[in-house]
């Protein structure tokens, strides 16, 4: 058990026991992580809109989408893997960023609601399971295969993809969870719905 | 150390998962809800141990099939040519493709069977009480866990070649049955490497630390 002390901005704290970072203290967190958000939703809209990739093969083109992708795998009989495909690539994602909105808009009210909390707490999931910059290594991988064959042609999702991994990242390092917990509402002096009757815990101070 | 910080759960405190915060269980209850975020509290993550166990052996089973079965079947004129992850790499491996043909091979045949051996070997060393290499043995559990999605790509690469590749009837590329074996064992370690609790790494290090202070006072 460790007491977190206030660091001045920038620097961060880290866990006497295994040295990892508990916290960073980052200054702006909530204003500057919103300007980025909105930036990353409007380049996963473009993603999803446009091509990811084609090719030119024997006088025939052929483009695809992220989504596309998904649909002839399910086409082709392997449905449990085109869930997982759409899931890593287009839900996880899409649940990760309005996710991070919800959050932030919330945060702009005096006393941030009890779904803010909610939600936060479930975005460690949509992060994990997000999983855009693993795709992009396996569309260059796929690019370099199918080159042998046909002129292969990078789509416009690609680069919006490219800059998406970076904002997403960015995000990571300018989002701080630690100030929302502050501010948010807590659960315990709302009504809470009468099947979920487990007691609730003392706090410490 | 446990001289200079105290162990929360010795303390009869536990952190919530969802959000951080430190609370006691009520008196005479279980370990309950956190007050602040709702989220049901444990003292460590419930049967971490077993649930890792389980999701391994089940990666595992599958890992076998993963890069035995073809994961990609061509299909040209002259007939059909299937793949599986090894032959994949093999193919990739050129005077300009190599370095992909290495990132493949990292990614698809090293990162799960490591991931794997490396799970396995945490869940041993806490079962058996371990209080070596305690830092080591955290550093190898953050690695697997930033690591361990990486082995999604060749998920990406068939989804990708197979979307683009509908040239009929000159040629076309269909998944292959090992496809799903091996989505499965990425799927699996992942699940495996999130119901292990690090803490449990320090717990008996603690347990025994404590012990040392009881007999030498």
């Amino acid at each position: 058990m460790q007491r977190i002390p206030e660091v001045p901005p920038g620097a961060s704290v880290r866990c006497s026991r295994c040295n990892k970072e508990l916290w960073r203290h980052k200054p702006d967190s909530l204003n500057r992580s919103f300007a980025l958000t909105l930036a990353a939703l409007v380049l996963y809209l473009i993603a999803n809109c446009v091509p990811m990739l084609g090719l030119h093969a024997v006088g025939r083109e052929a483009f695809t989408t992220v989504l596309g992708g998904a649909q002839q795998l399910w086409h082709d009989g392997q449905e449990l893997v085109s869930v997982l495909v759409l899931f890593a690539a287009v839900i996880s994602p899409a649940l990760q960023i309005s996710f991070l909105l919800a959050i932030l808009i919330g945060c702009r009210r005096e006393r941030p609601p009890f779904w803010v909390g909610l939600l936060l707490r479930h975005l460690e999931f949509t992060r994990t399971w997000s999983m855009i910059e693993v795709m992009l290594l396996g569309v260059l991988v796929a690019l370099t295969k199918i080159a042998d064959y046909a002129h292969v042609i990078l789509g416009t999702a690609f680069f919006a993809l490219f800059g998406l991994v970076f904002l997403l990242a960015a995000i990571q390092s300018t989002f701080d969870p630690r100030e929302v917990w502050a501010r948010v509402e807590w659960a315990e002096s709302e009504a809470l719905p009468a099947a979920n009757s487990k007691p609730v815990a003392e706090v410490t101070s | 150390m446990s001289a200079l910080n105290p162990i929360a759960l010795e303390q009869g405190l536990q952190s919530c998962h969802g959000c951080g915060l430190l609370s006691r269980p009520a008196a005479g209850a279980e370990e309950g809800r956190c007050p602040r975020c709702d989220e049901d509290l444990h003292f460590r993550k419930p049967k971490s141990l077993e649930r890792t166990l389980a999701y391994l052996m089940a990666a595992a089973a599958c890992y076998i099939p993963a890069n035995l079965l073809p994961v990609m079947v061509t299909n040209t004129a002259g007939g059909s040519e299937s793949d599986t992850i090894m032959q994949g790499v093999v193919l990739l491996w050129s005077p300009t493709g190599w370095p992909l043909s290495l990132i493949v091979l990292f990614a698809s045949i090293m990162i799960p069977s490591a991931k794997i051996l490396a799970l396995l070997y945490l869940v041993i060393t806490v079962k058996r009480g371990s209080i070596k290499n305690n830092s080591q043995r955290v550093r190898m559990y953050r690695m697997v866990e930033i690591i361990g999605r990486w082995s999604m790509v060749d998920v990406f690469v068939d989804t990708f070649t197979v979307a683009l590749i509908q040239l009929q009837p000159l040629m076309s590329v269909e998944p292959g049955p090992g496809l799903l074996f091996f989505a499965a064992v990425v799927v699996l370690t992942m699940l495996a490497v999130e119901s292990f609790d690090p803490r449990l790494i320090w717990d008996s290090a603690n347990a025994n630390e404590i012990q040392n202070e009881v007999t030498n006072a």
